[in-house]
């Protein structure tokens, strides 16, 4: 019973937001664009994924936009004017950002420079000792006992 | 002992400082793009009298404080009895009651109900009904409130619930400096 409602209701709750006759070139856009971005009101989905009503409405004002001829470049400054660079899952590498964008490989490098200085000293700790006469000796002596 | 040894804890007691920061902060309040620029100029319907319209610009000039809210928000009720206490203050309270443009319901009844009911905290309330005027001002968690000074620039923004002491330690000194 519950299978069966399962099944006669999804078609309609996507119905509600599909465009059935909708040009798959401006469907294909708008996927490309709203995987992009943030829904702010759930901030872990996408405003492709999103069912709240602020992230309805903006895929309304996307859609709107690409079919008013708008670049996708236009149409992603339109949303950054309003809710800032966190609408973007991809955020643009500025002043800001470099922390976020090169703190990674500054560590990398970091680590890697440290490391090998640290092994370097380790290899420099150990010397070469060549045995005594008496030392020679006594090591054949232990040898030959063994 | 070697001093190199503490290198990490120190890095690690670092890294701890910066997360206890981050826990403490709301994930939720999103800087705005928009402090410290024009506000995004609106045209839309008087709430009480349709045929009457209201324009931002009529408010250069003027220190004032733009509430975003709606009846279906159950934080803008939390917010209503503190806006009633600083009603017909120092600075005026313009209200913008939208609602998002998929939502079928009757807000201007929802609102107009919620306004007898409760008070009327606002000097003007506005009726965006498509909620277009609250996607120019980003908002996206109401009730939000931005504080506009006289030449119609951005200069504070509240999101979530104004309460007394957001009234008293950010808005209201903010204010006074501004109409000074």
């Amino acid at each position: 019973m519950l299978l069966l409602l399962g099944l006669c209701c999804a078609p309609i709750l996507i119905a509600k937001e599909a465009q059935p006759n909708e040009d798959p070139q401006i469907a294909a856009r708008m996927r490309n664009l709203t995987e992009q971005l943030r829904c702010l009101v759930c901030q872990n989905e996408t405003l492709a994924d999103s069912r709240a009503d602020l992230a309805e409405d903006l895929r309304k004002q996307v859609r709107e936009q690409i079919k008013a001829g708008k670049s996708d470049k236009e149409i992603i400054a339109y949303l950054t004017d309003r809710y800032g660079d966190f609408v973007l899952y991809n955020p643009p590498v500025k002043s800001t950002t470099y922390l976020l964008w090169f703190g990674p490989f500054a560590l990398l490098i970091g680590g890697t420079v440290v490391l090998f200085r640290f092994l370097k000293r380790r290899r420099e700790l150990i010397h070469e000792q060549p045995l005594t006469a008496a030392e020679h000796k006594r090591a054949e002596e232990i040898l030959k006992s063994a | 002992m070697n001093k190199y040894l503490l290198v990490p804890l120190v890095l690690f007691l670092g890294l701890v400082v910066f997360l206890m920061i981050g826990l403490r902060r709301d994930p939720r309040e999103v800087p705005s793009p928009l402090i410290n620029k024009p506000a995004p100029d609106f045209q839309l319907q008087q709430l009480k009298e349709p045929i009457k319209t209201f324009s931002s610009k009529e408010m250069r000039g003027k220190v004032w404080l733009v509430n975003f809210w709606g009846s279906w928000c159950i934080a803008c009720r939390e917010e209503h009895p503190v806006l009633m206490k600083y009603a017909k203050g120092e600075v005026p309270i313009y209200g913008v009651d939208y609602k998002y443009a998929n939502d079928a319901t009757d807000e201007r009844a929802g609102a107009m109900q919620m306004l007898a009911e409760e008070g009327n905290p606002y000097t003007l309330v506005i009726h965006d009904p498509e909620g277009r005027t609250s996607i120019d001002y980003g908002v996206y968690g109401a009730p939000e409130s931005f504080l506009i000074d006289k030449t119609g620039v951005i200069r504070f923004k509240q999101i979530g619930p104004i309460t007394d002491e957001v009234w008293n330690n950010k808005i209201l000194p903010l204010a006074r400096q501004l109409n000074q």
